[in-house]
């Protein structure tokens, strides 16, 4: 655990880096990034709170079942949109042209519209639940092995 | 030939790095120093897939807002993420293995890793 | 005698990275077909501005299949042997 400046800053600083990363990922379709840029972004974020706290008490608040839930749902949404286009191939982009996701942009340089894409805005969200859970899980595990002799549940 | 050698620095620039990457892997015996080796590698490759599909005075490949000029090649850049993300799991699994070993010999020495056969 | 062959081997596999590099194509000129039609066609086909995350996604869905895959697999494989070590400590 560091000073009390340190973590007085990471509480306040937490908040800015959760809106970043979560920008990042849903105009996915519209600004470079996509869902694995805004997971290590929000990632890295968790890992400041590690630092700045201990692994001692970010253990109370993200138990490892939580993250293991998020994890599979994140995956069970990636896969369950491929398998919904099964209709004529696996990976079939089916929501182009009806009013949920779909819009056709006009050709050539133009300032972006957010409801365009088809499938993979929805993609995106799935993918970033899991590099999110995934990468937070991996840090927590060793930080917890190497400090103190914890057991994790 | 001769002439192609001030443009093509970039390549050059990638032989290089995956030189040095080998020479730590073999001739290297701390085991963390070896596991750096192998993250200078992937850094080489993901370096050498961008620069495959570069066009001379290029802008990225998104049509909101683009600038003048060409596009720059979309599917090298698509690869070079998932070889990133193949990366960082890789030496994570490779660092767990590490720190099991130092937990069991109490010593870092990829000569000595022969005696835990049992 | 080791540390001569070991050398031996790096010489050799540094004089063919170098010689590849200089017989590649010159820098920025590279050779596209399938990218051309993939910038022309993108917006009618995949309805997205973004030509990557079309290609990502939609093109070459596949890819990211397996690359979701490995990343799971190797947090199974770190949570779970973090997981063996603790329960042989505690027993003996």
């Amino acid at each position: 655990m560091l000073s009390k400046i340190v973590r007085t800053i990471s509480n306040q600083l937490i908040l800015f880096v959760l809106v970043f990363g979560l920008y990042i990922i849903m105009h996915g379709h519209v600004t470079p990034g996509g869902g694995f840029q805004g997971g290590a972004v929000i990632a890295s974020g968790v890992v400041m709170m590690i630092v700045a706290f201990g692994s001692g008490e970010i253990k109370k608040s993200l138990r490892e079942s939580h993250l293991s839930v998020i994890e599979s749902g994140g995956a069970l949404i990636f896969i369950g949109m491929a398998f919904a286009g099964m209709g004529t191939v696996f990976f079939y982009n089916f929501l182009v042209g009806t009013p949920v996701f779909g819009g056709i942009p006009p050709t050539g340089p133009n300032p972006g519209h957010v409801w365009t894409g088809g499938v993979i805005p929805i993609m995106n969200f799935g993918v970033g639940l899991k590099v999110i859970a995934g990468l937070s899980a991996i840090v927590l595990a060793m930080a917890l092995f190497s400090s103190g002799e914890e057991m994790e549940e | 030939m001769m002439q192609y050698i001030p443009y093509n620095i970039p390549f050059i620039a990638v032989a290089l790095l995956v030189g040095i990457a080998l020479f730590i892997i073999i001739f290297k015996r701390n085991l963390i120093k070896i596991v750096m080796g192998i993250a200078i590698l992937e850094a080489g490759v993901n370096l050498f897939l961008v620069t495959l599909g570069y066009r001379a005075g290029g802008v990225a490949p998104i049509y909101t807002m683009t600038p003048e000029g060409a596009m720059v090649l979309p599917v090298p850049q698509a690869l070079t993420l998932t070889s990133i993300v193949i990366g960082v799991s890789v030496i994570a699994l490779m660092l767990t293995m590490v720190m099991h070993t130092y937990r069991h010999m109490g010593d870092i020495d990829a000569r000595k890793s022969r005696l835990l056969k049992g | 005698m080791r540390q001569i062959v070991a050398w031996f081997v790096l010489i050799t596999l540094v004089a063919f990275l170098v010689a590849g590099a200089l017989l590649m194509h010159p820098f920025g000129y590279p050779p596209s077909d399938m990218d051309d039609y993939m910038i022309a066609n993108s917006q009618a086909e995949t309805a997205n501005n973004n030509v990557v995350a079309a290609v990502l996604f939609d093109y070459r869905g596949l890819d990211t299949l397996g690359e979701a895959t490995v990343l799971f697999t190797a947090v199974t494989g770190v949570l779970l042997l973090f997981r063996a070590l603790k329960k042989r400590e505690k027993k003996t």
